[in-house]
C-alpha cells in the first residue's frame, strides 16, 4: 500500500489488510489531526484498507506535519 | 461507522460530539455550527457587506464558501505577503475560488503598496517574521475594509486556533488580550467590526468541509512558520483532546460563556489617529507604521514607554501567527 504524507511530501510502502486506525498508530499520528483520503474519498478510522490502495494522509493542523 | 443523522456510511468522525456523519449530513452539521455562532453573537446581519480575509488555506476558503452558502454578500481580500512560491500558490487558489463562485476578490500586494514584503521585514526589523506578518494583515484588512465600505471583516480562526490562543494568553496571564478574545470585536471609530464565525468548528472539520466541497486549498504550510509558539500550544491541546475528547471546546466555549466577562475591564486602551496614516493607535504612530519605518530605514519620533511595553508583548501574541488575525494594531 502506497501512503503519501504531506508537509514535507514523502511516500511510504506500508502493509494493507487492516483498519485506518492501525495504520495511523504505526505512523504515530493522532487521527484527529489528519484527513485520510483514498480515491478522492475521506476514510474514517474504522475503514479497512488493502495492499493495492493508495492513501494520502493530509495534516489539518496549521503549522503541522504528517 | 454509520452517520448519526441518517445511518448511511460515515466519512467524517467528530469525536468531541461522539458522532460520525456522511457527506451531506456533515456539511449540514458544519453549516449549523456556523449559523449558530452567527446568531448567538449577532456576528453578521443579513444586510451587511462582509469582507472575508482569505489566505488560500482551508479555513478562510471554507469560511468564504460557508458565508456564500448561507446567503451573505461576501467579498474576499487577499494580501500578497511576498513569500515566494507559497504566496504565488496562495494567490492562485484564492483567485480560482473567486472565479468559480463568481465573487469579488480584492487584492493588496504588501510590497507594491507599502514598500516591503514579509521575509524582508523579518530580516530587517526587530519583530519576528510571524509578528510582522500578523501586524501587516490586521492593518491592511482594516484599512481595506474601511476604504471599501464593508460592514464586517470575517476571519477564518477556528476552534483549535482560538483554544491555542487562549491557552497561550492564560499561561502568561495576558489579561488585556484575554479581554479581547471574542468571536466578535464590535466596530469602533477607525475599526471595522471583526468576527470569527468558525470559532465553534475544529480544524479537522474545516479541512474536511473544504475537501468535501471540492475546494482547492493550499495544504503546504508557510515556509516561515516552523517552530512557532502557537503550534506548540496546539500540540499540547491535542494531547489533552486525544485523552479526553471535548476538552478544547470546553476550554474555549466555557471561557466565552462564563469567564470572558470577568476580564472585560482589562481592555482599557485609549486610541487616537496615527500621526503617519490616521489609523487608530494608543500612541502617536501605529505599530504598523513603526514597523514599516524600521524596515525601510525611515525615521519616526521615539515611541512612549507604554507603546514599547505594548510592542514587546505583541511579539508573543499567538494569534498573530496564523492566517488573518485581529483587526488594526490592537491585540486580539
Amino acid at each position: 500500500m502506497k501512503v503519501r504524507l504531506r508537509n514535507p511530501d514523502r511516500e511510504l510502502d506500508l502493509a494493507g489488510g487492516r483498519r485506518v486506525r492501525e495504520v495511523l498508530i504505526e505512523l504515530g499520528i493522532d487521527p484527529d489531526t489528519v484527513l485520510v483520503i483514498r480515491d478522492g474519498e475521506l476514510l474514517t478510522r474504522e475503514e479497512r484498507v488493502s495492499d493495492d490502495d493508495r492513501l494520502e494522509i493530509r495534516p489539518v493542523i496549521s503549522g503541522g506535519a504528517a | 461507522m454509520k452517520c448519526r443523522r441518517c445511518r448511511r456510511p460515515a466519512v467524517v468522525e467528530v469525536r468531541r460530539h461522539n458522532a460520525a456523519f456522511c457527506r451531506p449530513c456533515f456539511l449540514h452539521h458544519v453549516r449549523e455550527q456556523v449559523r449558530r455562532a452567527i446568531a448567538r453573537h449577532d456576528l453578521i446581519r443579513p444586510e451587511d457587506r462582509v469582507l472575508v480575509a482569505v489566505s488560500g488555506g482551508k479555513d478562510s476558503l471554507a469560511l468564504w464558501d460557508l458565508l456564500l452558502e448561507l446567503g451573505y454578500e461576501a467579498d474576499g481580500l487577499y494580501l500578497g505577503l511576498g513569500i515566494g512560491e507559497y504566496s504565488a500558490r496562495s494567490g492562485e487558489v484564492a483567485r480560482a475560488f473567486a472565479r468559480s463562485r463568481g465573487v469579488t476578490l480584492v487584492e493588496v500586494d504588501l510590497a507594491r503598496e507599502y514598500g516591503f514584503d514579509v521575509p524582508t521585514a523579518g530580516r530587517r526589523g526587530s519583530r519576528s517574521t510571524c509578528a510582522v506578518c500578523g501586524l501587516s494583515k490586521r492593518y491592511v484588512f482594516n484599512r481595506a475594509a474601511l476604504e471599501g465600505g464593508y460592514d464586517v471583516i470575517a476571519t477564518g480562526h477556528n476552534l483549535d486556533d482560538e483554544a491555542a490562543t487562549l491557552l497561550g494568553n492564560t499561561l502568561r496571564w495576558q489579561t488585556e488580550y484575554m479581554a479581547r478574545q471574542s468571536p466578535l470585536l464590535p466596530s469602533e471609530p477607525g475599526f471595522v467590526k471583526k468576527v470569527k464565525p468558525l470559532y465553534r468548528v475544529s480544524e479537522l472539520e474545516t479541512a474536511a468541509y473544504a475537501f468535501l466541497r471540492g475546494i482547492d486549498y493550499v495544504v503546504e504550510e508557510c515556509p516561515l512558520v516552523a517552530g512557532n509558539t502557537q503550534l506548540r500550544y496546539k500540540q499540547a491541546m491535542n494531547q489533552l483532546e486525544q485523552a479526553s475528547p471535548g476538552t478544547k471546546a470546553q476550554f474555549l466555549l466555557g471561557y466565552l460563556e462564563r469567564a470572558a466577562a470577568l476580564f472585560a475591564a482589562e481592555d482599557r486602551s485609549e486610541l487616537r489617529p496615527c500621526e503617519r496614516c490616521g489609523q487608530p493607535t494608543p500612541g502617536r504612530f501605529c505599530a504598523f507604521c513603526r514597523a514599516r519605518a524600521q524596515v525601510l530605514g525611515e525615521r519616526l519620533e521615539p515611541v512612549t514607554d507604554r507603546e514599547l511595553a505594548h510592542e514587546s508583548s505583541e511579539e508573543v501574541l499567538p494569534a498573530e501567527v496564523y492566517g488573518p488575525a485581529a483587526v488594526g494594531g490592537r491585540p486580539s
